[in-house]
């Protein structure tokens, strides 16, 4: 054997033993300490990493706060979509898999990198948006890729759906993904990388209250990114629904008049500031916002010579033209210089050693031929007694040169000379000559045409000039938001400049005459009391064409209301380079006329006023083209048929009076297409309301503005038409 | 030459402490692995276990001395079992560590530490307890670094380093004295410095398992990792931990195979700082029982195998726990009793047999 005996009796010492026992005592000690830091210590500190570990947030988005109009019909809506998101918390190594990812959802790598790179500094756990309106292809690829690709997340979100062809689009705006500089500006200082914010229009400025606010789910994942359950939800609110005071109707009839000039209309309600259109030629989709723009399309819009981006209502500063002669007429009447004034025009007038010229030879008149008539001679002479500081004083408190305060963003403030305004911005001192041009609205003076309308409708309603709103005031608008409204949109507000009544009589009555004999004769109405004044507006300096859009074409203003004295509707029209104010008298007379015809159908729904329950017997006569010419445009031209009759109307089975209500107000032949044999559809655009009406904008309104009688009597397709007799129109 | 022995001197306390612990084991694989795929390891976990507690009486009853007698054999068939490894084995994970026969996987590696505690014990049983000769040392350091080597070669590094302590105990015990072990403290420092240096011996990978633990969140994607969601999971569980089976990152799938080499870590989550401790006292406790039996062995060889046990137990508890907690690199060495896996338990039972076998013979001489 291998051992030899004697060791079998040695043992090991004691020492040697207690030595290693005291060893593995320190060791156990060692571990024990260790754990003590781990899990006394440390607990509170790897509680909360176990915690992220686990539970991811997952942001549930709330959807934006609606858009109606005046009466309550849907402007803007949201429709549902699906969102891809890539998260880079899992222990993968992303870069990998971005081909895979580019192929699946059908992305261009480089941008795909690019969009990674924009987000390097972002924290881990922050989900990088990749793919906006995922495809169910696409949904498909993500949920069949999900142990390959991990970190490909899907989230429901509700998008804007705005009006199509650009409707509104100014004054609605559109909405973004928020961008950095915003984000270091403290205003946006609620907002993270990645959130959706308004970014003009009433989506700007009332972003707060339409954005609501996003709940999450706390889902609890494996190491896998896997959902395995989820903790809790808090439940996200959806944003504020607002009421717009425009009037689809009027917006609409605006958009088609102004048609595609380039320029602006405007209609207020002077007597609250309500805005019922506004309209900005050329207009863009703000679709093409609400996902990511493309830079291409992006390029387009702000290359384009016509300024699309640009709210051309409250933000073109042109020379007012004729239609500062109200102005002017205010002051001179107020100052009592213009009662008595007979100028004798010849074609002009020579002031400061110069000749000025007017466009006719309009012979002696006083104020109340001026105004119509538009007479620069006269006007210049009011000029030169007034003087620049008393113009630009009345001027000034009619609220020109300064921001009316509308709740729309970056409204500008236009200028109006004096010499206060000359020593400041040009440190000299003012040329007594230029007040001859201020006079007849040239020279430096700026408005803008929303700037105008009040200003005109405030003359008009004896001197109460008021605060445009596009928002009509609701109980819901918390208080300090509507005061952080006013803040931050300041301007002159409602303003009482109170005016003799002679002056605003004297005025409104040459306005009146302007558009009966005078300058805008073309827009005269039958029955309608609709007071204006034109302006033609040089643009650079003499020697005009009056080519329609040249460069040196002027501009056409018109600036118009209904009634003449105390009016409920103010309308200024703006076309750049569209010559002769008369031009923007038509648009603003179509507005005027549609405004009219539709307060007459409401003041005289038989519907609302019978109540229910009882037949109400309707007259009604109407035009028809004959059957036979039905097909095609050209039938149009040719004649047609017009029948009267009567129908009795049994208001209680239709569900909705207001539908009812709004098919006695006229619907344009436009907006039902082809009309003539298809009462269906005609009827079918009707009950659906805003969306599909705003789709058809694009067709275009035949000539027959002025006359707004049914094309047919839509719903009342129950009663026999009795025909009375046939005639040729 | 008949011996008496008897059952009556069989360590029951001790063997109540490693049932208890393997109960404690079986409910924890039970827990970590009741939503994953590993769901019905606890009643593999049992059948190893009784198997090894077959083995252990088989063991017990073999006399050691006869084991003593035979091991230069065993040793013999171990070093050609580790080259058979690395010539036929089963590649698995870049590694070779099994070797097939017929239907049976074998990890020889496991066995190579049963042997080299009884061939160490056998040594320096049969110097007598003289003072060491440098001769003595370095036939004691071949005797374990031949086999270690070999394995080192698969590459094994884990296993490897288990057979350490076996050899620095066997020195210790033996009677080394001050200044030799001054010469080889610095011998080996040099010597390891210049392997980690060299890049010849270690793995790149093997290198960064080795250092990550030392700063975890440096890559926290790769050998970190674990490391992290080990430390979060004991961290997590607080004092007293979240209960059975509602450990979140051992139920989450986030910790790292949570029924071996982490079990500890999964233990401390859901059982908190007072389980953990409970488990390192009865560890404690069963190592200070295995001392004690040394201590009353009827001769040198029977101490020094017991304590040979005892070194590499320790070595394991010590690296395991602290590779959880954060003290140690992963090293992939399971934790002696607690982790899942045959090889393991069947060594860990094997071990106690030959600690038993040494009792049961404790007056008989």
């Amino acid at each position: 054997m291998h051992l030899s005996s004697g060791s079998r009796g040695e043992k090991l010492s004691t020492l040697k033993l207690t030595v290693v026992q005291y060893g593995i005592l320190l060791m156990m000690l060692a571990l024990a300490t260790g754990l003590w830091r781990l899990q006394v210590l440390g607990a509170e500190n790897f509680r909360q990493l176990a915690e992220q570990n686990r539970v991811r947030k997952v942001p549930v988005l709330a959807a934006r706060g609606k858009l109606f109009d005046r009466e309550g019909r849907l402007l803007v809506d949201n429709y549902p979509s699906v969102s891809c998101f890539l998260v880079r918390e899992q222990n993968r190594n992303v870069d990998a898999d971005l081909p895979l990812i580019a192929k699946g959802l059908d992305l261009d790598l480089e941008q795909l990198r690019a969009t990674l790179r924009r987000y390097r500094a972002a924290p881990g756990y922050q989900p990088i948006p990749i793919k906006q309106e995922v495809t169910a292809d696409e949904q498909a690829f993500i949920e069949a890729h999900r142990n390959e690709l991990p970190e490909l997340e899907t989230i429901d979100e509700e998008r804007r759906l705005y009006p199509r062809d650009g409707f509104a689009a100014h004054l609605i705006g559109y909405v973004g993904e928020v961008s950095e500089e915003m984000l270091n500006d403290p205003r946006y200082e609620g907002y993270g990388p990645g959130d959706v914010v308004g970014k003009a229009g009433v989506e700007e400025t009332y972003d707060e209250l339409l954005r609501g606010q996003d709940g999450s789910r706390d889902v609890i994942v494996d190491s896998h990114g896997r959902e395995v359950g989820y903790l809790g939800v808090q439940h996200a609110t959806p944003g504020q629904d607002l009421k717009l005071t425009i009037d689809i109707d009027l917006q609409r009839t605006a958009e088609l008049a102004l048609g595609d000039a380039n320029g602006a209309v405007v209609a207020m309600d002077p007597r609250n500031g309500e805005i019922l259109a506004l309209v900005s030629h050329p207009s863009y989709d703000p679709n093409a916002f609400a996902v990511r723009i493309n830079r291409a399309d992006w390029n387009k819009l702000i290359n384009d010579p016509g300024h699309p981006l640009m709210n051309k209502a409250i933000q073109d500063q042109l020379a007012p033209g004729s239609t500062f002669k109200i102005i002017m007429a205010a002051a001179g009447l107020q100052e009592g210089v213009a009662q008595d004034m007979h100028v004798n025009c010849v074609g002009g007038g020579t002031f400061y050693g110069r000749f000025f010229h007017c466009d006719h030879h309009h012979g002696v008149l006083n104020i109340t031929q001026a105004i119509p008539l538009s007479c620069d001679t006269f006007f210049y002479t009011l000029a030169q007694k007034l003087g620049i500081d008393t113009i630009a004083r009345y001027a000034t408190a009619l609220g020109l040169g300064s921001k009316t305060g509308i709740d729309l963003p970056n409204e500008m403030a236009g200028v109006m000379p004096s010499t206060q305004w000359e020593m400041k911005n040009f440190h000299q001192r003012y040329y007594a000559g230029s007040t001859i041009s201020v006079g007849i609205g040239q020279g430096e003076t700026q408005v803008t045409p929303l700037q105008l309308a009040r200003a005109l409708g405030g003359i008009a309603s004896g001197g109460h000039l008021v605060r445009p709103h596009v928002v009509m005031p609701d109980p819901n608008i918390p208080a300090d938001f509507h005061k952080a409204v006013l803040d931050s949109f300041p301007g002159s507000g409602d303003v009482d400049f109170p005016l003799n009544p002679d002056t605003w009589t004297i005025i409104t009555d040459g306005m009146a005459a302007a558009t009966t004999t005078g300058t805008a004769a073309a827009a005269h109405m039958q029955g309608i009391d609709f007071a204006g004044k034109t302006g033609t507006a040089q643009v650079v300096g003499s020697g005009d064409t009056h080519v329609k859009g040249g460069a040196k074409t002027p501009n056409s203003w018109f600036v118009g209301m209904v009634p003449r004295r105390n009016p409920e509707i103010v309308i200024a029209v703006l076309q750049e380079h569209g010559d002769w104010g008369a031009n923007s008298a038509r648009i603003a007379a179509q507005i005027v006329a549609a405004y009219v015809n539709k307060k007459r159908m409401q003041d005289h729904n038989v519907l609302d006023q019978a109540g229910s329950g009882k037949p109400v017997e309707v007259g009604a006569v109407w035009s028809e083209p004959a059957p036979s010419q039905c097909r095609h445009a050209g039938g149009h031209q040719q004649a047609s048929v017009l029948h009267a009759g009567h129908f009795s109307v049994d208001p209680a089975p239709p569900a909705e009076p207001r539908s009812i209500a709004s098919s006695l107000f006229p619907v344009p032949s436009w907006l039902g297409a082809p009309t003539c044999c298809h009462p269906e559809r005609a009827q079918r655009v009707e009950g659906s309301a805003v969306r599909t009406s705003v789709a058809r904008v694009g067709n275009h309104e035949p000539k027959s503005s002025s006359l707004h009688a049914p094309s047919r009597p839509l719903q009342f397709a129950a009663a026999a038409p009795v025909r009375l007799g046939n005639a040729q129109p | 030459m008949r011996r008496f022995l008897s059952f009556r001197d069989f360590d029951w306390t001790l063997l109540a402490m490693v049932l208890l612990l393997c109960a404690v084991s079986v409910f924890e694989i039970y827990s970590a692995t009741l939503h994953t795929k590993y769901s019905g390891y606890h009643n593999k976990q049992l059948f190893w276990i009784a198997a090894g507690l077959a083995a252990m009486f088989i063991l017990a009853k073999i006399d050691y001395h006869w084991l003593l007698d035979w091991v230069s054999w065993a040793y013999g068939l171990c070093l050609v079992a580790l080259v058979a490894v690395l010539a036929v084995g089963v590649p698995v994970l870049h590694a070779r560590r099994w070797i097939r026969i017929g239907p049976m996987h074998f990890q020889p590696s496991e066995w190579v530490k049963l042997v080299l505690i009884l061939a160490v014990a056998r040594y320096f049983a049969n110097l007598g307890g003289r003072r060491l000769t440098w001769p003595d040392i370095f036939k004691a350091f071949a005797l374990v670094a031949v086999p270690m080597l070999l394995v080192l070669k698969q590459p094994d590094l884990g296993t490897a380093l288990t057979y350490a302590p076996i050899l620095v105990t066997g020195l210790f015990l033996g009677g080394i004295n001050l200044r030799q072990s001054l010469v080889l403290l610095v011998t080996c420092t040099v010597l390891v410095v210049g392997v980690w240096s060299s890049g010849k011996m270690l793995k790149p990978y093997q290198k960064a398992r080795l250092s990550s633990f030392l700063n975890p969140d440096s890559d926290p994607k790769g050998t970190g990792y674990q490391l992290r969601q080990s430390l979060i999971a004991v961290g997590s569980g607080g004092v007293w931990g979240k209960g059975a089976a509602k450990g979140t990152q051992t139920q989450g799938d986030f910790l790292p195979i949570p029924h071996a080499d982490f079990i500890f870590a999964a233990f401390g989550e859901e059982h908190g700082f007072v389980g953990a401790i409970l488990v390192l006292l009865l560890y404690f406790f069963i190592l200070m029982r295995l001392i004690q039996n040394a201590q009353t062995a009827a001769d040198l060889s029977g101490s020094l195998i017991i304590m040979g046990v005892v070194a590499v137990l320790t070595f394991q508890i010590a690296v395991n726990v602290g590779m959880v907690i954060g003290f140690m690199p992963v090293t992939g060495i399971p934790l002696p009793l607690m982790s899942y896996g045959g090889s393991s338990v069947l060594f860990s039972f094997l071990s106690l047999g030959v600690a038993m076998n040494v009792r049961m013979r404790r007056f008989v001489n």
